[in-house]
């Protein structure tokens, strides 16, 4: 009973977040909404009793990819209103309706299948995180080295590319300077 | 009321849609981005899902490499977009026609 309350709850919750992420005219509301939506998802791995994806969500997507939204729409004009693209819409509702459907053929197949075989099957008694540290140190040790290696790649990427002229200071200089370096910049 | 595995399926096609809905107005980069990530999480919750359904890791091991390539792709699409902003003031999807015929 509690976790069909908890599931619908969640579900709910999680639904209406990212409903707005999606529609809102303020990128902010957006930034703000989707942080929220992905707290709410981590819930979903607690009901499922994986422990340890729900904190790594949390940690990871709240907390890093968030802070990393932040830090990049500094950058950007986030006062101004957003303007959508006004295709048509009962196309697009088509399309993704599809889209989920085509998804869920796919994730049922093997339910409709029915002989699964569990690889790595979850052991009662033993913690979450206990176990997923066994398998992935294991049978999962060389994608992990290769996420290593390729976070580390995607770390330099974005240190090169969003840091290039960092050492010169906008708010330093005078409004015709920044226009020359702009223009030279796109010449 | 026993929540099954289809509950979770079906949360996590609607999920997708949304983003897909996201992915298909937006006009402005940053929301694009948002939108991907709502689709990454959407595949993520049904993994973890079928993963506590079916006793087996691994749609939890593939879940966490998700979430590894989500972080790396934000920090390389972030580098892009402050680039592309730097140099054209913008980050709409319709002025990157620089590759129209």
């Amino acid at each position: 009973m509690f976790e069909a309350a908890a599931f619908y709850l969640f579900a709910f919750l999680t639904i209406a977040m990212f409903w707005i992420t999606v529609t809102t005219k303020h990128s902010l509301y957006a930034l703000t909404a989707l942080a929220a939506g992905m707290i709410f998802i981590s819930a979903f791995f607690f009901i499922l009793e994986a422990d340890f994806m729900g904190v790594v969500q949390i940690i990871v997507y709240s907390g890093a990819v968030m802070a990393l939204y932040a830090f990049g729409m500094m950058f950007f004009d986030t006062t101004r209103e957003l303007h959508e693209k006004r295709v048509n819409s009962s196309l697009v509702f088509g399309l993704s309706g599809m889209a989920a459907l085509i998804i869920v053929v796919m994730v049922s197949a093997p339910i409709i299948g029915g002989n699964i075989e569990a690889h790595y099957p979850i052991l009662e008694g033993v913690g979450n995180s206990q176990q997923i540290g066994m398998v992935l140190f294991t049978k999962y040790l060389v994608p992990f080295e290769v996420a290593a290696v390729m976070l580390l790649v995607a770390m330099i990427a974005g240190i090169i590319m969003a840091g290039r002229k960092m050492d010169e200071s906008y708010s330093e200089l005078s409004e015709e300077e920044i226009n020359t370096k702009n223009a030279e910049g796109i010449a | 009321m026993e929540i099954t595995l289809t509950h979770y399926l079906v949360l996590s096609t609607v999920l997708f849609s949304i983003g897909l809905i996201g992915v298909m107005r937006r006009k402005n980069l940053l929301m694009l981005f948002f939108a991907t990530e709502i689709l990454l999480n959407s595949v993520n919750v049904a993994l973890v899902a079928i993963s506590h359904y079916y006793g087996d890791f691994t749609g939890q091991m593939f879940a966490f490499f998700i979430i590894a390539i989500a972080a790396s792709e934000v920090a390389v699409g972030l580098g892009l977009l402050v680039l592309w902003f730097k140099r054209y003031n913008t980050i709409d999807l319709d002025n990157m026609t620089s590759m129209k015929g």
